[in-house]
């Protein structure tokens, strides 16, 4: 255990900072003036934090492709900006980036890319390190917060230096942790203004083919300059040598302690010289990443004889201290042995997935979905929760936008049969991400698919975010919020309507009628998220048991709020009126009328 | 694994528990103290009442923000099954500290699970005198808000961790809302009075 310093001068400068608040915290120093994401974990607190920082105008787009397109507008015009977003995020911006390559940019653009191996929150680990090579653009990786502050400004030099976009790559587990920081003063940068290119901007075949040589040219340059780039750093100590990158450095470090270590901080292009001469120092050289062997691919590709773990490394899932060591192991078997029996094996029996908060206006949606036996495909958000146990009401979901194309195509699928049997669920940020163009289409092609969507007025699974349904912007001030009905309707869809999800009678009436309904129908579920401040400061009456009256059926048990407990030993409901928020969902399934407002 | 100068802490707990919070006023401690710190933990779908868990380390020189399973000097239980439930990231010669408070599960709720009743007997059994526990439901609503329990916990932790109470408190004062200060400063006091005998002893 550590025992107590020598008491130093703490400066003021110095701070523990999350990975985020780092990128925030850099991207301000480092003169940016625009910043543009979608709201994705682990990347939301960049711009959360962001938009604190007056000089830098922040703000949430509709999806990542508008975030990326923004900022290359802003960039044109000379001025620093950020781009953040989760991995699969970057998809959804992959076809502005492949194409941004070629024209380059003229203010410094730099793409935080949030991957999360391991997938704490997301719906797949895809390797974003990938993206690099793919549109050949300069990467960096960070291995804490520390280094992300020093990197980012180093990301924005290069990206002016060689006019190219910067891919920024974080994971969650540099994201969300804090370490210390030393922060620094604002460099405000100059503006160029805009200049006309027309072979530089405007990526028709005949400039586009001079562009993409061009690419390779930079690519090459930059070959020669990360041989010497103090991103890339030997630290030299014993025989055995590790080639590593981002958090997992820190493992390798903690793990291996008398091992030389080759810490890559820019990680493509690759400085080969520096990898072959590392390679040589040593008598035996491993490189140690997470998820896809997108180093050692590379490495070996340069002929540098690397060693083979016994087994080999698991391309699935994070990696862990634990884990590195275990692939060092000499006899990993019997490390890998299960520990005896503890407590813990007991806690195993009695898991706590994540459940729908008390209150949640989605709950209404799935219960009446659930009591209709419709085929839900689902969407991206909290109301993802509602595939689990106890409401298990949603049958699909696979990533931002998918409910409404697939609802469509399910119905194409199925034929005849299909008709009043298929839903889409998506949430309000989401339609607004990418559920409108597949509204679009079922229209257009003269499908009857019935979408709900749930305009909770938030993009309340990454922590709150305002969106162009909330009526505010990310820096807080007052916006125009989108009209759902009238946008619906302008797309070519007739029968559109609203109700509270709360009043669950009136909603599985309307929904019957969109599936009825002759021709493709929207439901918007509108309520307010319970978590909202404005809507918590609300005083509502709580729910009240009437324990002579319940019969113990579990009815209300079998809704999943989690305010409601089940009394192990007369096997009724106990109210936990602390969390309970009156909004009497439970009531509606309470056939004995012990539960009442 | 470790050098052995790091000093590892786990908080765990349900979300909504305050378990950052409380990894906060832990780290600022530290850091104010001199030390290298650094935290871990995963947002998103676990803020849901979902399991919650904060890595909390630090030294001279601090690599990973995660700690070793099996290396945490502190384990800090808000919930009783989540003390069980990370148990095996106790080192050996640890020390648990357990908030004897109960949250079921939906599993349970619904009938599909049930509450293991005899949680901290069956982590005296495997703890014995390394195992701590506190009353936090009764002392927080003794300093005047059940929502202070993380504090009253950390009070408790504050008795074990070699750093001077002075730090925890400018942790706390900087950590928490200005009208919650005073209710803060006295759960945390009245969990450092609760503990009664130190493992040590």
């Amino acid at each position: 255990m550590a025992t107590l310093p020598q008491k130093e001068l703490i400066s003021g400068r110095k701070v523990l900072l999350s990975g985020n608040e780092a990128v925030a915290q850099a991207a301000w120093e480092a003169g940016v003036c625009l910043a543009s994401g979608y709201p994705g974990t682990p990347s939301t607190e960049i711009l959360e934090t962001l938009a604190s920082y007056p000089e830098v105008h922040s703000e949430w787009a509709p999806n990542e492709k508008v975030a990326l397109e923004t900022a290359a507008g802003a960039s044109l015009a000379g001025m620093r900006t950020l781009v953040t977003m989760k991995h699969v995020g970057l998809n959804v911006a992959a076809d502005p980036l492949m194409t941004l390559a070629y024209t380059g940019v003229r203010g410094g653009l730099v793409i935080v890319t949030a991957d999360d191996p391991g997938m704490h929150s997301s719906q797949n680990e895809q390797d974003n390190r990938n993206y690099a090579r793919f549109a050949k653009i300069p990467m960096f990786e960070p291995a804490d917060s520390r280094e992300a502050t020093e990197y980012l400004k180093e990301a924005y030099a290069l990206s002016e230096r060689y006019g190219l976009p910067v891919l920024f790559r974080m994971t969650t587990r540099i994201c969300h942790s804090k370490s210390v920081c030393f922060t620094g003063e604002r460099v405000d940068m100059v503006q160029t203004g805009y200049r006309k290119d027309f072979l530089k901007n405007v990526m028709v075949p005949a400039n586009a083919i001079l562009m993409r040589a061009r690419l390779e040219e930079k690519i090459q340059e930059l070959t020669e300059e990360v041989e010497s780039s103090r991103f890339n750093r030997t630290e030299q100590n014993g025989a055995l040598g590790v080639i590593t990158a981002g958090n997992v450095y820190n493992y390798v470090r903690e793990t291996l302690p008398e091992a030389s270590v080759l810490k890559l901080g820019l990680t493509f292009p690759l400085p080969r010289r520096k990898i072959a001469a590392f390679a040589s120092s040593v008598d035996r050289v491993f490189v140690v990443e997470e998820l896809d062997p997108f180093l050692e691919t590379e490495i070996r590709a340069m002929g540098v004889a690397l060693g083979d773990f016994s087994p080999p490394r698991s391309r699935v899932g994070e990696l862990s201290p634990e884990k590195v060591s275990l692939l060092f192991s000499k006899n990993p078997a019997a490390s890998t042995q299960s520990k005896e029996a503890g407590p813990a094996e007991i806690a195993k029996a009695v898991p706590r997935p994540p459940v729908l908060c008390a209150g949640c206006p989605h709950r209404g949606v799935f219960m009446v979905l659930k009591k209709m036996r419709l085929v839900v495909t689902g969407d991206i958000g909290c109301y993802t929760l509602s595939a689990l146990p106890p409401l298990e009401s949603m049958d699909t979901c696979l990533c931002m936008g998918a409910s409404v194309g697939m609802a469509y195509g399910l119905e194409r699928g199925l034929g005849p049969e299909s008709k009043k049997r298929v839903v889409a669920v998506i949430g309000d940020s989401t339609f607004l991400h990418s559920g409108i163009t597949s509204l679009l289409n079922i229209v257009y092609n003269g499908g009857h698919t019935v979408t709900v969507v749930l305009d909770n007025r938030t993009t309340a699974m990454t922590g709150h975010n305002d969106h162009p349904g909330s009526g505010r912007t990310l820096m807080g001030e007052e916006a125009p919020s989108v009209g759902y009905e009238a946008l619906v309707r302008a797309l070519g869809v007739k029968f559109v309507a609203t109700v509270d999800p709360y009043d669950v009678g009136r909603l599985r009436n309307t929904i019957q009628k969109a599936l009825d309904f002759n021709g493709p129908a929207v439901v918007i579920a509108s309520r307010a998220c319970c978590l909202l401040p404005e809507v918590r400061r609300q005083k509502t009456p709580k729910v009240n048991l009437d324990q002579e009256a319940c019969t113990a059926c579990g009815a209300c048990l079998r809704i999943g709020c989690p305010a409601i407990t089940l009394d192990g030993e007369s096997g009724k409901p106990r109210i936990n009126l602390a969390f309970c928020t009156g909004c009497g969902l439970c009531t509606t399934v309470c056939a004995c009328g012990a539960l009442s407002l | 694994m470790s050098d052995g100068s790091t000093t590892n802490v786990l908080i765990v707990g349900v979300g909504g528990q305050g378990i950052l919070l409380a990894s906060e006023v832990l780290s600022k401690a530290a850091l104010l103290a001199g030390f290298d710190v650094k935290k871990s933990e995963v947002h998103g779908m676990s803020q849901r009442g979902g399991e919650v868990n904060s890595h909390v380390r630090f030294g001279h020189k601090v690599f990973s923000p995660l700690i070793p399973t099996g290396q945490a000097h502190f384990l800090v239980a808000m919930e009783k099954l989540e003390a069980l439930r990370w148990s095996f990231y106790l080192a050996p010669a640890g020390i648990m500290i357990v908030n004897d408070f109960r949250l079921d599960p939906a599993s349970v709720a619904s009938g599909k699970t049930t509450y293991p009743e005899d949680a901290i007997q069956r982590l005296a059994r495997s703890y014995n005198r390394r195992l701590v526990v506190i009353d936090g439901p009764e002392k927080s609503v003794q300093a005047g808000d059940l929502r202070t329990m993380n504090t009253v916990v950390l009070g408790a932790l504050s008795r074990f961790v070699d750093l001077p109470e002075e730090y925890w408190l400018e942790g706390l004062k900087e950590h928490v809302r200005k009208d919650l200060i005073e209710v803060n400063r006295r759960a945390f006091d009245l969990g450092r009075q609760a503990v009664l005998y130190k493992p040590s002893d």
